[in-house]
């Protein structure tokens, strides 16, 4: 190893975006190969048997799926690189509107019920760890199996009752509809909007809605991140390197603090990345419970109608998004970890 | 600045260190397991003492417990004097204020002894910082370079990471992390048993010239005696939690009193070995130890007595302590005592 490899975090970076593109490139192709493998066409499956077979042939050409393979792989590649993701054919509307609307609305959902994983998560996790086997680890262990286990509809179920019931806290939607059409659309996120329009109601309406479908959905990813802190802990307050700096006479504090507790860290950031893929794709039963206007219960609906010009367009962009979020991760990785930037 | 007098100059006789009567143990389900079982020791300012003994009797424990490092369910108990003071009935607070600063550790494996997420410059820094928080950054960084050059690693690798250097690096910058507050008292824990022969005669050269540079009184424990040979003044032999024969280098293993250091001694491989040789059997259960002395059941010169008395501690012959009651005093020896004992014939199973 030399002595430049601390030094390399920006040659690390550059190397690492720079395998985006052909990562990409092959995750695009594989979704083109196996929409067009699947058995059938497109038209005929959704619309077959409802029109005669020349508004179908005509439908085929409208959407170029009469082309030569190769043809139709390349307005792919290139529509995708303009940003054009398609249009749905049962209602007819831009891919990336409903990309933006109902993904919007994922993404604020999954950012919040992240803080709540991670707000409740790591503390517990810690205190569980560093306090092993007391009574205090023993409920928060039970908690996050608990709380991992539980059917998400039922923990939604039982805050509507006994929390929204009592509290005067919304059970459905993002918004109070005089919120929707009050606030400016300038992002079409929501979340984002309101804070932009900067008026206080409309805030407080819409961090009102958001309180139930975050806990429900943070609960749940609690318990990964309870378990996972708890083991690191109980590993790193065993290191050697805890040993050495407890022989050295640094305070207690500072040995959980900088040596047991930021290396116990390291493995959940790579976790967080995982479990952020995975929710992008929609929490749908938490989406369904609180009728939350998200991605997860979007794609269902397609899927339903046999639309595979939505299917393909929001699965590219997820596709697309899970390796951002990777990449995001291996750069928070390499700059908390020097290890990784070999 | 009372260091640099120290180091300058007139050597007072009383030791650094004075251990009496120190005993470790780890309860179990079983029982207690008496890792350290009575031992006594006394360490001059810049002496070396070599700690023996084969894998299980208690050296690393008694290491960890003068430094007060021992896991949790370790009991401790006696008298440690470090410079007036008793460390072992002092408070926690105390004690950390005292490790690192006056005494200091080196382990067994380098390459898991540093944080891997923090540079070299930020272990120095923490390190110093913490016993002497109001240290100017330029005057922590310089005393940190001093004690690297010492160590032979150049100051462009300050900044460097621990995953940057090789394990014989790695255990140099443990050593100077360990030296950079000049302690006056240094447990090194078998430093270069995970380390390849030629990086360990270099450690050992280093450890050699400690008392030259810093003054520094060393425990050097080890199971390599020719380790003890090339870098200590004085050697303790351990056995099953005890020391058995303590004394100068020369005299201890060139003319051994205890039947188990002349064994221990038979056994070390050199250039001139043809067969192996070992101590058959194996040490004994520190749970329910054998009565009597605790290496008799091993012990080819063991007399009736052995088995029935704790040996007593008496002079060598050549200065320094032995426990066998081969060397006396014979006025406590029963009669009909120094009958050579019947050793039950060792099984297959006591064997493994």
């Amino acid at each position: 190893m030399t002595r430049s490899a601390s030094g390399s975090l920006p040659q690390y970076v550059l190397q690492r975006v720079l395998l985006v593109i052909p990562m990409i490139w092959v995750i695009l192709t594989l979704v083109f190969v196996v929409l067009r493998v699947a058995p059938g066409d497109p038209v005929s499956a959704a619309l077959g048997g409802r029109l005669n077979a020349e508004a179908l042939e005509q439908r085929r050409e409208a959407l170029g799926l009469n082309e030569p393979l190769i043809h139709q792989y390349w307005d792919y590649l290139s529509s995708v690189f303009r940003l054009d993701f398609g249009t749905t054919f049962s209602d007819n509307q831009p891919v990336l509107h409903v990309i933006r609307d109902n993904g919007g609305a994922t993404l604020s959902l999954t950012l919040a019920s992240f803080v709540v994983a991670l707000v409740v998560g790591i503390p517990l996790g810690m205190v569980a760890g560093r306090y092993r086997d007391s009574v205090g680890d023993v409920v928060i262990r039970l908690f996050g199996i608990l709380s991992y286990a539980a059917p998400i509809f039922f923990i939604g179920f039982l805050l509507q009752v006994y929390v929204a019931q009592p509290l005067g806290l919304p059970t459905s939607g993002m918004a109070s509809p005089i919120t929707v059409f009050t606030v400016q659309p300038v992002t079409h996120i929501l979340l984002i909007d309101v804070f932009l329009s900067g008026d206080a109601t409309a805030i407080g309406d819409v961090l009102e809605h958001l309180l139930l479908p975050a806990l429900t959905l943070g609960l749940l990813i609690c318990g990964v991140f309870i378990r996972l802190v708890r083991v690191n802990i109980l590993q790193t307050t065993q290191a050697d390197y805890v040993e050495a700096a407890e022989a050295r006479g640094i305070s207690r504090g500072r040995v959980t603090r900088k040596h047991a507790f930021r290396n116990a860290l390291v493995p959940v950031i790579t976790v967080i990345g995982l479990q952020f893929a995975l929710l992008l794709g929609g929490a749908v039963l938490t989406e369904s419970t609180f009728n939350w206007p998200g991605l997860g219960q979007k794609l269902v609906e397609y899927i339903n109608d046999r639309d595979y010009g939505a299917v393909q367009g929001i699965i590219t962009i997820f596709a697309v998004a899970v390796v951002l979020i990777s990449l995001l991760v291996d750069i928070v990785n390499a700059l908390v970890d020097p290890r990784v930037r070999y | 600045m009372e260091l640099v007098d120290e180091v300058s100059g007139n050597r007072q006789p009383e030791p650094v260190i004075s251990a009496r009567d120190v005993r470790v143990w780890y309860g179990t389900t079983r029982g207690a397991i008496r890792a350290v079982d009575g031992v006594s020791f006394d360490l001059m300012p810049g002496e070396t003492l070599g700690l023996v003994g084969e894998s299980g009797c208690g050296k690393s424990t008694l290491g960890r417990g003068l430094m007060g490092l021992l896991p949790t369910g370790a009991k401790r108990d006696g008298e440690v004097v470090f410079k007036g003071r008793d460390v072992f009935s002092m408070s926690a607070k105390e004690a950390y204020a005292l490790r690192g600063h006056e005494l200091g550790m080196i382990f067994q494996e380098p390459l898991t002894r540093l944080n891997p997420l923090m540079r070299i410059s930020e272990h120095f820094e923490e390190t110093i910082r913490q016993h002497e928080p109001r240290l100017p950054r330029a005057e922590v960084q310089q005393r940190a370079f001093e004690v690297l050059r010492v160590m032979g690693i150049p100051p462009t690798r300050y900044r460097s990471y621990p995953h940057e250097f090789s394990g014989g690096m790695r255990q140099r910058l443990m050593i100077a992390l360990a030296l950079v507050l000049r302690p006056a008292f240094v447990v090194a824990d078998e430093p270069t048993t995970a380390l390849d022969v030629l990086v360990e005669a270099q450690i050992v050269g280093i450890l050699n010239d400690l008392r030259r540079t810093f003054d520094t009184s060393l425990l050097l424990i080890t199971h390599n005696v020719g380790i003890v040979a090339e870098a200590c003044d004085r050697v303790a032999v351990m056995y099953a939690g005890r020391i058995v024969e303590q004394g100068a280098v020369a005299d201890v293993l060139g003319n051994p009193q205890h039947p188990y250091t002349r064994e221990l001694l038979r056994s070390t491989i050199s250039l001139s070995t043809t067969g192996l040789e070992f101590i058959p059997g194996s040490p004994p259960d520190l749970v329910d130890p054998p009565a009597g002395c605790r290496f008799h059941p091993r012990c080819p010169d063991a007399m009736q007595v052995c088995a029935v008395k704790d040996p007593v501690d008496v002079e060598r012959p050549g200065g320094g302590r032995v426990e066998c009651w081969l060397r006396g005093p014979e006025d406590l020896v029963p009669e009909g005592g120094t009958r050579p004992l019947k050793q039950e014939e060792l099984t297959v199973a006591d064997e493994a």
